[in-house]
């Protein structure tokens, strides 16, 4: 099993800060393709792209939605880059109770950039027309995943906890949760 | 469900502190389309001409377009409509920016404001809640500033901001509402916000809005998308570069200056500077520019770049665009430098870029004249940059002499008497314009300086070229693909345009075609104006994204009403004859319809006459620019036209007596 390689695509969309003009196309076009029907609605709240927009400051920082975190973090960023500080989370993907980013206005459902699968490219990248936004894809070939790495994964993470907490805390939390499932 | 539109106008009564929402017909929407139409309709049934511009009964209203918040590309403008303390007839005053959407966005088309409150505050408008808090604490604070504190306070730093400063807390007669990178600057409407007593409207929406026919609507905005670029890849030949592209004057873009320092007016709209823009100045200048402009910025959804971020060594930023960049730098006689440095001020004082340099040019010119003198000026210093900053700060302060130069040049003059009136030289019904000053008349410049009742040139002019090419065969490449006519004659009116001879001005084109031009042209800023679109891709440029054949198919798409051409422009027909129906109740004649009287040195008084007279009859005015019985009941505004009876205005029956009839009457 082990070294088994793997075909794999990889999107990534460039993001040249420099080029942003702060017009927010990207998250109009956002909202509309992912209403439904397609395009019959229109509110970047519901965008999975976001702008970070300070014009005084000259802050212009788009991020994307991606993944859902259950917890806010335990410690906080702030950056500094070119004399200029930016807000905690600023560029932080996650849809986290800490903040209403990246969440369905109404019902508070997380939102997820999905590259707008589908079409030929995400429309937030079409509607830049001066390329702050470009999509790059390579194929990139990686190693298949084990299923015997991740137990032992499993086994590394546990034992972490188990030094952190003692074996028998580890031992009831286990139970309490089985209870529970 | 409606579509496009919201539904609902948020209603705010001032004096008692009370808000509601306000479900609007869809019947309206249909007949006046929305922003400028449906403002007219809303002043036209409840500010009758005996309201003063101060009084609590005036409306302040701030209006969405019809399209704001949908993805047509550049559609974005908040219209703001009230009656203008400076000329007393209605002023619709427009700012682009990111405010109207974030509006729909919150659920409402307008907000209307009436009343006056008892202390200073600012509306809040978070999706359904909405309050009125006090202002008290940002009194006198500058207007970007203002909005940097309320975001903060408030908490959100998405919401949208209109806030006026200190001339407009003080009724400066020129004061603007200020919005981030946009400002409605023009008719004083900031002066009627701070009557009011509101320092600031702030709005933050996460709400939808809807499109009836989403496929087809998004394929006409993917056509108006491509058409952009491949307008941005092929500027129109032969034509100066602030009218090849599309977008507002890429003043913030452009280095090269030398039409505007060497065309446009210096000081007080006098003196003409050839051979100014010298290689030494050209460099001085595109320095300053560099090293002030931080980034290159838009509006909300559009992808020119129309606005900059402009931060001089020491002063605030903040952001600027199109022709202010120039307005204080030539009334001051000074450089770029000073320009955008008294502009930051100007900005946060919350000052109409057009008004105020010409007002404080006008005052020096009457101290070097002596109508003033220097007791009316105390302290004043001795350079002139100082004294354009303390002629600024006394205006926006209302003290001493800025209290009386506050109501702009035309009230001023009248004030201060003594010959002052000769130097208020370059108004349109009181409101100062464009600094220009030309050789020979231009018979649609005529027109539209005579008529356009925004009084303001820019917002009537576009579409048409400016003058003819001087050869037949480029001008015949013109017309190849200029789709946008909405009639294959005005080609020919074009092609047979010729710069010298028989076919050329202020003869060629004819007075007939004249009307076509000029009522085309004004048609579509009124339709821009009723969408939320910026005429920056549509009715200013040539060859703009969009017009009249592609409008109609927006509307219907948008909000499922049936619309084509013909309704459309009959449309547009009836909420224009609206506001000038407004404009006639409070008194507006044929007597105020004539540009400065020194706009053009070369006049044409029969031609011109001839081109007034007929240009009535076209719009179906009679011949004192009075919307005839006939017309208005042709409009479905049989309404105006009781109103016009009752008031004496017109006569029941006959299509009001021109003045010749009536001549001829009082001779029998």
């Amino acid at each position: 099993m082990k070294g088994k390689k793997e075909k794999k695509t990889i999107k990534t969309i460039k993001i040249d800060v420099d080029k942003c003009n702060g017009c927010r196309a990207c998250e109009m076009i956002c909202s509309a393709f992912h209403a439904e029907p397609k395009y019959s609605s229109n509110n970047p709240a519901r965008s999975r792209i976001r702008i970070i927009r300070e014009p005084l400051r000259d802050l212009y920082v788009p991020v994307y939605a991606g993944e859902y975190a259950v917890a806010e973090c335990a410690g906080r960023d702030k950056y500094t880059i070119d004399g200029k500080e930016y807000d905690e989370c600023s560029f932080c993907r996650a849809s986290c109770p800490s903040r209403d980013e990246f969440k369905e206005p109404d019902s508070g459902l997380p939102l997820k950039c999905d590259m707008c699968e589908g079409e030929e490219e995400p429309l937030c990248v079409k509607w830049c027309p001066h390329d702050a936004l470009i999509l790059q894809q390579r194929e990139e070939e990686g190693e298949a995943q084990d299923p015997q790495d991740e137990l032992e994964n499993l086994e590394i993470g546990l034992e972490a906890l188990a030094d952190k907490y003692g074996m028998e805390k580890i031992k009831d939390a286990v139970a309490r949760i089985s209870k529970k499932v | 469900m409606r579509y496009a539109e919201t539904g609902y106008n948020l209603e705010v009564d001032l004096t008692r502190g009370n808000i509601e929402k306000v479900a609007t017909n869809p019947k309206e929407t249909e007949l006046y389309l929305g922003g400028l139409g449906t403002n007219a309709k809303i002043l036209w049934d409840r500010v009758p001409p005996e309201i003063e511009p101060f009084s609590p009964e005036n409306l302040l209203i701030f209006s969405a377009g019809l399209l704001c918040g949908t993805p047509a590309t550049g559609c974005n403008r908040t219209i703001v409509t009230t009656i203008s303390p400076q000329t007393k007839l209605m002023a619709f005053s427009m700012m682009g920016g990111f405010f109207a959407p974030e509006l729909k966005y919150a659920g409402y088309d307008k907000v209307i404001l009436r009343g006056k409150s008892p202390n200073l505050v600012y509306l809040w408008i978070n999706n359904g809640k909405v309050e009125l808090r006090d202002a008290a604490h940002i009194k006198g604070k500058g207007a970007i500033e203002t909005a940097e504190i309320i975001r903060k306070e408030l908490k959100q730093p998405k919401a949208q901001v209109a806030a006026i400063g200190l001339a407009g807390e003080n009724r400066v007669f020129f004061a603007s509402i200020e919005q981030g990178r946009s400002s409605a600057s023009r008719g004083g409407i900031g002066a009627v916000m701070g009557d009011k007593g509101v320092k600031a409207i702030v709005v933050r929406g996460t709400q939808d809005i809807h499109v009836a026919k989403p496929a087809e609507y998004m394929d006409l905005c993917n056509e108006v998308m491509q058409y952009i670029q491949f307008r941005n890849d092929n500027p129109i030949p032969g034509v100066m570069p602030i009218l090849a592209g599309l977008g507002s004057p890429q003043e913030m873009k452009v280095h090269d200056e030398k039409w505007h320092t060497e065309n446009f007016m210096w000081g007080n709209s006098r003196v003409r500077r050839k051979g100014f823009w010298t290689d030494e100045i050209a460099g001085e200048w595109m320095e300053t520019l560099d090293k002030a402009r931080t980034r290159l910025i838009s509006c909300y959804n559009c992808p020119m770049t129309c606005g900059a971020t402009i931060s001089m060594p020491g002063l605030p930023t903040y952001m600027m665009k199109c022709f202010t960049k120039l307005t204080y730098t030539m009334g001051a006689f000074s450089n770029l430098d000073f320009g955008l440095k008294i502009a930051q001020r100007a900005t946060e004082y919350g000052v109409d870029g057009f008004s105020a340099p010409q007002v404080m040019a006008f005052a020096l010119e009457l101290l070097e004249n002596g109508i003033l003198s220097d007791k009316d000026f105390p302290d004043m210093p001795q350079d002139n940059e100082g004294r354009f900053y303390y002629l600024l700060d006394k205006i926006v302060r209302r003290e001493g002499i800025g209290d009386v130069l506050a109501d702009g040049t035309h009230w001023a003059a009248e004030a201060i008497g003594n010959g002052a009136e000769d130097y208020a030289h370059n108004n349109i019904k009181k409101h100062e314009q464009l600094p220009l000053k030309l050789s020979m008349l231009n018979p649609i410049y005529f027109l539209m300086y005579s008529t356009g009742e925004k009084m303001n040139i820019t917002q009537i002019e576009g579409q048409f070229p400016q003058a003819p090419y001087p050869k037949r065969e480029h001008r015949e490449a013109f017309v190849k693909d200029w789709h946008h006519v909405p009639d294959e004659k005005f080609k020919q009116y074009f092609v047979d345009w010729e710069p010298r001879g028989e076919k050329s001005m202020p003869f060629y084109p004819t007075v007939d075609m004249c009307c076509d031009i000029v009522d085309w042209q004004e048609k579509m800023h009124y339709i821009d104006d009723a969408l939320g679109m910026c005429a920056g891709l549509s009715s200013f440029p040539l060859k703009p994204p969009y017009h009249i054949h592609n409008y109609p198919k927006f509307i219907s798409a948008a909000t499922g009403f049936d619309m084509d051409e013909a309704s459309l422009s009959q449309a547009a027909k009836r909420y224009r004859t609206l506001v000038r129906a407004i404009n006639i109740r409070r008194g507006m004649r044929r007597k105020d319809d004539q540009p400065p009287k020194n706009h053009w040195k070369k006049r044409f008084p029969e031609l011109e006459k001839e081109l007034l007279d007929t240009y009535y009859r076209f719009k179906g005015w009679n011949d004192d620019g009075i919307p005839t019985q006939a017309s208005l009941h042709e409009l479905g505004l049989d309404y105006v036209s009781e109103d016009f009876v009752k008031r004496g205005i017109l006569t029941e029956g006959e299509d009001a007596p021109s003045k010749v009839a009536a001549a001829q009457q009082e001779t029998k």
